[in-house]
């Protein structure tokens, strides 16, 4: 379930409980040491936030990917995480072959959006959505079974290094030792997600695309090509769960059980941002990797996993709709 | 006695006797499977209950085995209960504490209720590894007994899968008469369409709880035969992928038809213990075959039955219809196009 993450620094030899409590607006005057492990204590603060940022970016990505198709198709993908998982996987498997690194990238590439947007789309879903929400539910439960066996089986059942585009190593920031890595993943998935929203926003074929998810039967009738926006969303769904594996790879490596660990995140992040709202899943999203990784240092590594799990049902159970959501009319 | 037997009932009693009979000549490992499809069938049974006829999407059956399995084997190893007693024990925690999940139920539906039977999943999961003192953690408690019940020695391989096999009989009946009962009625009326129900004066809150609990106890049952089935357990079994198989398995089944469990749980443990000499592959070959299936037929194996016997009795109306034509026609005479 878990990723591996170094677990935070111990400061003094002391294990820290509860900084949180201690860690007041301003530094009460106290012995010189206190004020050592507060620093310490804010140092390390500080690169979880940061760490917890680039998480919470990446599951950003997946869980915008993953609301923008349920809006517009009604799916629930429960492959999500796998999607995530599989490029970094296929682009290595390409490079196993003998093929060079840069085309190995392309193919990768250009294999996952043809097979996992295009494919996805035209020869699961289409076929499936008139069964209604749960048979398509169940049917990308058995496709996230199979692609993580098929990488398992078909690739290899151990972790692998995957190619990083930058380079290791920290930068101090606010006093406080940040990795590089982390905030290219923060810069570059923000830049993605922003791209998205002006696309989304400002350009004719986005704001169809916005129509065809808020009433599709509206959106025929004004002659909007509901399908081929449809096609789109599933398209964008595979990039950004593209950029999400060739982000992530390079610090997590490359196994074929990582989908399951972001699929669920990503799952969380959506439901708590709100089902039906992209800047609820990019909310979501850096919520939830904060949490997660404020959690496993400050609350407790073995049951890391299930502090977002318990934001995710009071939410569910406090405001059903989503912190930013809305809500979904009944009808009778 | 002028009432027709219930066709239904009567597969279950016809089934028992074949099933009493037919694995004697299995080896241990033979049994062993037999017994884990009878054990599942009954997990399935109670997620049907949940599902198929209550239309709530749970995603914490493998998490109710769980608890079922880890209470039984507690309770015999470290207690020193007897099984029966354990067993009851066991589906009443499930049963309880499926009240207690039942509650978001009432909240939510659908896929937020997915999402919160898998958060439950989730978190029993994580309990049953990191709490050692009481469950034993990854390396999970060994040495559960098979008992000895009113003098017969259920240690052996045949005589607990008779055991089990009783156990599903009894359970089955106990399904069968709740879903013919009232419940079973206010179960489906609910599912159907909640509001109208709510009119007829069906209390849909006791009832969505009472839809989660019992098929929660079937749960919890399915693990209490799980632990001494396998004499030892450990929390892998239970985790989040279980409660997905299970979900397949009723899906793949038939949602909401009676002997769907049945079918599908074969399909879901028996088909891969067959396919194990495929090596890794089998959970790939398996995946697909779920795939291929919830895309050609969403009802279920089952469902893939009833469309070909509709299509076969639409076929032969059509054969009757055309061998009558010529007569029909002779009668109407030749231009009944114009006439019209």
């Amino acid at each position: 379930m878990e990723l591996p993450r170094p677990r935070p620094r111990r400061i003094l030899g002391q294990p820290l409980t509860l900084p949180m409590l201690r860690m007041g607006p301003f530094p009460l005057p106290g012995r010189e040491r206190e004020k050592n492990i507060r620093n310490a204590d804010m140092d390390q603060f500080l690169q979880l936030i940061v760490a917890g940022l680039a998480t919470g970016a990446i599951y950003a990505l997946a869980a915008i990917g993953f609301t923008l198709v349920w809006q517009t198709s009604q799916t629930i993908n429960f492959a999500q995480g796998e999607f995530v998982m599989l490029p970094a996987i296929l682009v290595l498997a390409a490079s196993h072959v003998g093929l060079p690194m840069w085309l190995a990238f392309v193919v990768g590439t250009v294999g996952f959006v043809l097979l996992f947007g295009f494919g996805f789309k035209r020869f699961l879903v289409e076929p499936m959505q008139r069964h209604g929400v749960l048979p398509l539910a169940i049917a990308t439960m058995a496709l996230s079974v199979l692609i993580k066996e098929a990488a398992k089986n078909g690739f290899s059942a151990e972790a692998q290094q995957f190619p990083s585009l930058v380079p290791e190593g920290t930068l101090s920031m606010l006093g406080a030792a940040v990795s590089v890595r982390d905030l290219a993943i923060f810069v570059v998935a923000v830049a993605a997600i922003l791209g998205l929203q002006a696309f989304i926003t400002h350009t004719r074929t986005g704001r169809t695309m916005q129509a065809t998810a808020q009433n599709p039967t509206v959106a025929r009738i004004l002659g909007v090509p509901v399908q081929r926006m449809i096609l789109l969303t599933f398209l964008i769904n595979a990039a950004l769960a593209l950029v999400a594996s060739y982000l992530i790879s390079p610090v997590y490596l490359a196994k074929f059980s990582n989908g399951e660990h972001i699929g669920l995140a990503a799952f969380i992040a959506a439901i708590v941002g709100g089902f039906n709202q992209i800047r609820g899943a990019l909310a979501g999203g850096f919520l939830i990797g904060l949490i997660d990784n404020l959690a496993a240092a400050y609350v407790s590594s073995a049951y890391r996993t299930a502090v977002p799990l318990v934001v995710l049902v009071v939410v569910i159970l406090v405001k059903p709709e989503g912190l930013l959501g809305r809500k979904e009319e009944r009808t009778v | 006695m002028t009432r027709k037997l219930n066709p239904t009932l009567l597969i279950v009693l016809l089934a028992f006797p074949i099933l009493w009979f037919a694995p004697a000549g299995l080896k241990s490992y033979g049994l062993y499977v037999v017994a884990l499809w009878l054990v599942m069938s009954i997990a399935a049974m109670g997620l049907n209950l949940t599902l198929g006829y209550a239309g709530l999407t749970s995603l914490a059956q493998g998490a109710f085995l769980g608890i079922g399995a880890y209470a039984t084997a507690i309770l015999t190893v470290k207690a020193g209960w007897s099984l029966p007693a354990s067993f009851l024990v066991s589906t009443g925690l499930s049963f309880a504490v499926g009240i207690v999940l039942g509650f978001p139920a009432l909240r939510v539906k659908h896929h937020y209720l997915a999402f919160v039977t898998l958060a439950f999943s989730v978190v029993v999961f994580l309990v049953a590894r990191n709490e050692e003192w009481l469950t034993g953690g990854v390396f999970g408690l060994a040495n559960i007994p098979r008992p000895v019940l009113f003098g017969i020695d259920l240690g052996g391989g045949l005589a607990f899968y008779r055991f089990v096999l009783c156990v599903t009989l009894v359970l089955t009946l106990v399904m069968w008469w709740l879903l013919h009962s009232p419940w079973g009625r206010a179960f489906l009326a609910i599912r159907e369409n909640a509001l109208r129900a709510a009119s007829l004066g069906i209390d849909i809150r006791a009832y969505t709880l009472l839809a989660f609990a019992i098929g929660s106890a079937f749960g919890g049952a399915a693990g209490s035969l799980y632990a001494p089935l396998v004499e030892f357990i450990d929390p892998a079994p239970f985790a989040l992928s279980a409660s997905f198989v299970l979900l397949l398995t009723v899906v793949a089944g038939g949602a909401g038809s009676f002997f769907g469990p049945f079918v599908g749980a074969f399909f879901s443990y028996m088909l891969p213990e067959l396919l194990r000499a495929t090596g890794g592959w089998y959970l790939i070959i398996y995946a697909a075959v779920v795939l291929v299936l919830v895309m050609v037929s969403p009802t279920g194996l089952l469902g893939l039955i009833d469309r070909w016997r509709d299509h076969r009795s639409q076929r032969r109306a059509a054969t009757i219809r055309a061998a009558a034509r010529p007569t029909l026609g002779a009668r109407q005479g030749p231009q009944q196009g114009s006439a019209s």
